[in-house]
C-alpha cells in the first residue's frame, strides 16, 4: 500500500556491483517505503538475483559504487548476519540443506540471534516451541517438519514454505523474495503467497523478484520495476506486469534504447 | 590443499635405513610383556607371531601400502613396556567414558584388564563377556584357538607384533539365536607414564548363527602424553548373524595409534562398522572384511576429524569371495590446519563372487588451504556380472551455504561449525548410542 509520508525503509542510489570482475549492477536506483510491495521483473541475466544478494551481503559480490541506506543506516557496511538481525530478510531461490541440524533448532538459533541483537532475552526451547507452533499456520506446515533436518529431503515447495516460515518468525522490516515462486505448482504458490500476504503490514516492505506475472495475481504489488542491464529501466503499476507478460521484454529494451538517444 | 599427490619425492632421507627399521621393530618386540593368563596355546600364538615379526621391518613410504603415511615420528620415539598403576585409577576418572545406559563394559588400562573398572564378567550359556582369565572357566575356552589370531591378514607387521605381545584379551561371545540388547563396551584406556609406553590391546568377538549384538570399541586416554597403542580386534560373524560395531579412536593428541579390525562374515550375515578417528598425532586403521559366505552384507561408515599436524590413515579392504554379496561404504574426512588424511579403500571381487553389489564413496572436507588428503579407491574385479561403483569428492565449505546461515542472523563462525557438523552427520547418526553422538557433536563444536 502506498502512503506518501510513511517511513523510508530502503534507499538505493547509483548502486554498482560486480562478481568475479564482471560488472552486473550498473547504477541501480530504488526507494522502498513502509507498507509497499515492489516487484522486480526482468530477463535472465539482468541482475535481479545479484541485487537481492548484494542487499543481503553475499561475500562473492563486490559493491563498486553507490549507496544503500536501510532505516537510515549504511547497509553496505554491515555483516550479513547483522543485516539479518536488523531486519533484512532474503528468501532464497535455492535454500540449502543442513543435515543433522533440526529445523526447530535452526529456527530457534536464528530467532534468538535477532532477540539478542535487540537486547531481549533469548527464548527457551519451551517458549520458542509455542511461538513456532503459531507461525506454522501461516504456511500450513506440518509440525513434523520441525524435527527434520533443515530442508533435507524437502520438496521444492516445502523448502519455499520453510523460507516463509522463517520470515514469519523473524518479522523483518524488509523481505526480499528471490524467485520464491519459481518451480512451484499452483497449490504451493497459493500457500506461499497467502503466507506472504498475512505477513504484510503497514510497517514493513517487500521486494518480490520474479520471472512470472503469475505470482502477482496472488501478491499484489504497488510498483513493478523492470530490470535490464543492471539497472531499473521502467517502473509502473501492477498493469506493467501484464504488459510484460503479453509483450515480453523486447519492447522495454527498445524504449530504453530510444530514451537513451 | 593437496589431493592425490602421487610422487614419491616426499620420501625423506630421515626415514632411516632399512636396517634401522628392522632394529626398531626388534626393539618393540623385545618390550613384549609376559602373558597375564599363561596357557600353552596362547604362548604358541605369541611365538609364531614373534617369528613372523623377526622376518619384517617397520614399513617405509617406499612400501606401496605406506606411501602416504610416514612412520618417521614413531621411529624417533623409544618406548617402554606399559606398567599401568591400576589401583591409582578411580571409577570417577573413567566416568566420562562410561555409557549412560546399561552395558557390558570391559576396561583395559594400557592393555591390562582392570576388573574394578569393568562390569562383572558374564559366563552363561547364552553370553560370555570377560577377559581371557575369566573365559578360562567356560566351555568357550576350548574353542578359542579356532578364533584367536585366526583371521586372515595376521602376517601384517603390526598385527603380528600385537599377537607376539599378547598378554590378555577382551572376549565377547553370543550364542546362537540370541539377540543381545545390551551393548558390549570395550574401553581401552591409555595412561601417561614417565617414559613413553607401548601397549597392544586385543579384542575377540564371536557372534554365533542367528545372533545379534552391538559392540562399542573405544580408545581413549586419561591425560595427554606420548604412547603407542597397537590394537587388534577380530570379529567372527556366523551364518545369518548381525554385528553392529562402532569403533572410536580418540587417543591423546601426542600418541600413536595403529589398529586393526579383521572381520569374517559367514553366509547371510550382516556387519556394520562406524569407524571414527579423531585422536593421536599419527593414526592408522586397517579395516579388513572377509565375506566368506554368500549373500553377505557389509556396511562401513568412516569418519576422520583431524586438525593441527595430525595424520590419520584408513586402509579398508572388503574381500568378496562368494556370490550375491553387498557392501556399502562411505568414508568422510574433515581436515583442518596442516593435517593430512589418507584413505585407501580396496574392494576385491574375484571370479566366484558374481552378482556382487559394491558401492564406495569417499568425501573430504578441507577446512584450510594447507590441509591435505590422499584418497584412493582400489577396486580389483575379475567377476564379470557385478555392480561396483565408487566416487570421491574433495570440497571446501561453500560460501553460498555459509551465507545462507548468515542471512538468518547466524555469525560466520557458528555457520562454519554447523556446516562442518552437517558434513559429518550422516556418519555420526549411525552411532547407536546418543551420548557418543553428543560427544562427537561437542568435539566438532569445540575444535572446528
Amino acid at each position: 500500500m502506498i502512503c506518501d509520508n510513511s517511513e523510508i525503509i530502503l534507499s538505493v542510489q547509483d548502486l554498482t556491483a560486480e562478481v568475479d570482475g564482471t560488472q552486473i549492477l550498473k547504477g541501480l536506483n530504488l526507494e522502498v517505503k513502509a507498507g509497499e510491495i515492489h516487484a522486480i521483473m526482468g530477463p535472465n541475466g539482468s541482475g535481479k538475483s545479484t541485487f537481492s544478494k548484494v542487499l543481503a551481503g553475499h561475500p562473492d559480490y563486490t559493491v563498486t559504487g553507490g549507496t544503500v541506506t536501510f532505516l537510515g543506516q549504511n547497509l553496505l557496511e554491515m555483516e550479513p548476519e547483522d543485516r539479518a538481525r536488523s531486519g533484512v530478510f532474503l528468501a532464497f531461490q535455492y535454500p540449502i540443506e543442513i543435515p543433522g541440524v533440526s529445523n526447530l533448532d535452526f529456527l530457534r538459533v536464528s530467532y534468538n540471534s535477532k532477540r539478542k541483537h535487540q537486547g531481549l532475552d533469548e527464548l527457551d526451547a519451551f517458549d520458542f516451541d509455542e511461538l513456532v507452533q503459531q507461525k506454522l499456520d501461516v504456511v500450513k506446515m506440518d509440525p513434523a517438519f520441525l524435527s527434520r533436518s533443515v530442508n533435507e529431503g524437502f520438496s521444492g515447495g516445502e523448502k519455499k514454505r520453510n523460507e516463509i516460515l522463517q520470515m514469519a518468525l523473524l518479522e523483518p522490516k524488509l523481505s526480499i523474495l528471490d524467485e520464491t515462486d519459481s518451480g512451484l505448482d499452483i497449490d504451493a504458490l497459493k500457500i506461499v503467497s497467502n503466507g506472504v500476504n498475512q505477513l504484510t503490514t503497514p510497517e514493513n516492505a517487500i521486494i518480490l523478484i520474479t520471472h512470472y506475472q503469475r505470482l502477482l495475481n496472488y501478491i499484489e504489488p504497488d510498483y513493478v520495476h523492470v530490470m535490464e542491464g543492471g539497472r531499473i529501466v521502467t517502473t509502473g503499476g501492477k498493469e506493467l506486469a501484464l504488459e510484460l507478460e503479453e509483450r515480453g521484454y523486447d519492447w522495454v529494451r527498445e524504449e530504453e534504447a530510444v530514451g537513451a538517444k | 590443499m593437496t589431493i592425490q599427490v602421487s610422487t614419491v619425492s616426499d620420501v625423506r632421507t630421515t626415514n632411516g635405513k632399512a636396517g634401522d627399521r628392522v632394529a626398531y621393530l626388534t626393539e618393540l618386540l623385545s618390550l613384549r610383556p609376559p602373558l597375564d593368563c599363561p596357557a600353552a596355546w596362547l604362548q604358541e600364538i605369541r611365538d609364531r607371531a614373534a617369528a613372523r615379526v623377526q622376518e619384517l621391518s617397520i614399513p617405509s613410504p617406499k612400501d606401496e601400502e605406506w606411501r602416504f603415511t610416514d612412520l618417521s615420528p614413531l621411529l624417533q620415539t623409544h618406548f617402554q613396556t606399559a606398567q599401568p598403576q591400576l589401583a591409582a585409577i578411580s571409577s570417577a576418572e573413567i566416568a566420562p567414558f562410561v555409557l549412560p545406559g546399561p552395558a557390558h563394559r570391559m576396561v583395559f588400562v594400557d592393555g591390562v584388564f582392570a576388573p574394578s573398572l569393568s562390569t562383572e564378567p558374564v559366563i552363561s550359556t547364552s553370553l560370555i563377556v570377560g577377559n581371557l582369565d575369566a573365559v578360562q572357566q567356560s566351555s568357550l575356552w576350548d574353542q578359542l584357538p579356532n578364533y584367536l589370531a585366526e583371521q586372515r591378514g595376521a602376517d601384517e607387521v603390526f598385527t603380528a607384533l600385537n599377537s607376539a605381545s599378547l598378554r590378555d584379551g577382551a572376549i565377547a561371545w553370543v550364542s546362537q539365536n540370541q539377540t543381545l540388547e545390551t551393548p558390549i563396551h570395550l574401553l581401552f584406556i591409555s595412561t601417561k607414564a614417565e617414559q613413553a609406553s607401548v601397549n597392544h590391546p586385543r579384542g575377540l568377538v564371536i557372534a554365533e548363527p542367528n545372533s545379534h549384538l552391538t559392540v562399542i570399541e573405544e580408545y581413549v586416554s586419561l591425560e595427554q602424553g606420548v604412547y603407542f597403542t597397537n590394537p587388534v580386534t577380530e570379529i567372527w560373524i556366523e551364518t545369518n548373524a548381525a554385528v553392529h560395531h562402532t569403533r572410536i579412536q580418540r587417543d591423546a593428541k601426542e600418541s600413536f595409534h595403529i589398529g586393526k579390525t579383521a572381520v569374517s562374515q559367514a553366509r547371510d550375515s550382516r556387519y556394520t562398522c562406524n569407524a571414527i578417528s579423531y585422536g593421536a598425532q599419527l593414526s592408522r586403521h586397517h579395516l579388513e572384511i572377509y565375506q566368506i559366505g554368500e549373500q553377505t552384507e557389509t556396511t562401513l561408515n568412516g569418519l576422520t576429524l583431524i586438525a593441527g599436524e595430525q595424520v590419520a590413515d584408513t586402509h579398508s579392504a572388503i574381500a568378496f569371495t562368494k556370490p550375491c554379496g553387498t557392501s556399502r561404504q562411505i568414508h568422510k574426512c574433515i581436515v583442518d590446519d596442516h593435517a593430512h588424511a589418507v584413505f585407501n579403500g580396496k574392494i576385491f571381487v574375484p571370479k566366484p563372487a558374481q552378482l556382487t553389489d559394491a558401492g564406495q564413496v569417499s568425501r573430504t572436507l578441507l577446512l584450510s588451504p594447507k590441509a591435505r588428503v590422499d584418497t584412493k579407491p582400489q577396486l580389483e574385479i575379475t567377476a564379470d556380472n557385478v555392480k561396483c561403483a565408487h566416487g570421491a569428492t574433495v570440497s571446501q565449505l561453500e560460501s553460498d551455504e555459509i551465507f545462507y546461515l548468515q542471512s538468518r542472523g547466524i555469525d560466520e563462525e557458528t555457520a562454519r561449525r554447523l556446516l562442518t557438523y552437517a558434513f559429518a552427520y550422516d556418519v555420526i547418526r549411525e552411532i547407536p548410542i546418543p551420548s557418543l553422538q553428543d560427544t562427537l557433536a561437542q568435539f566438532v563444536r569445540e575444535h572446528f
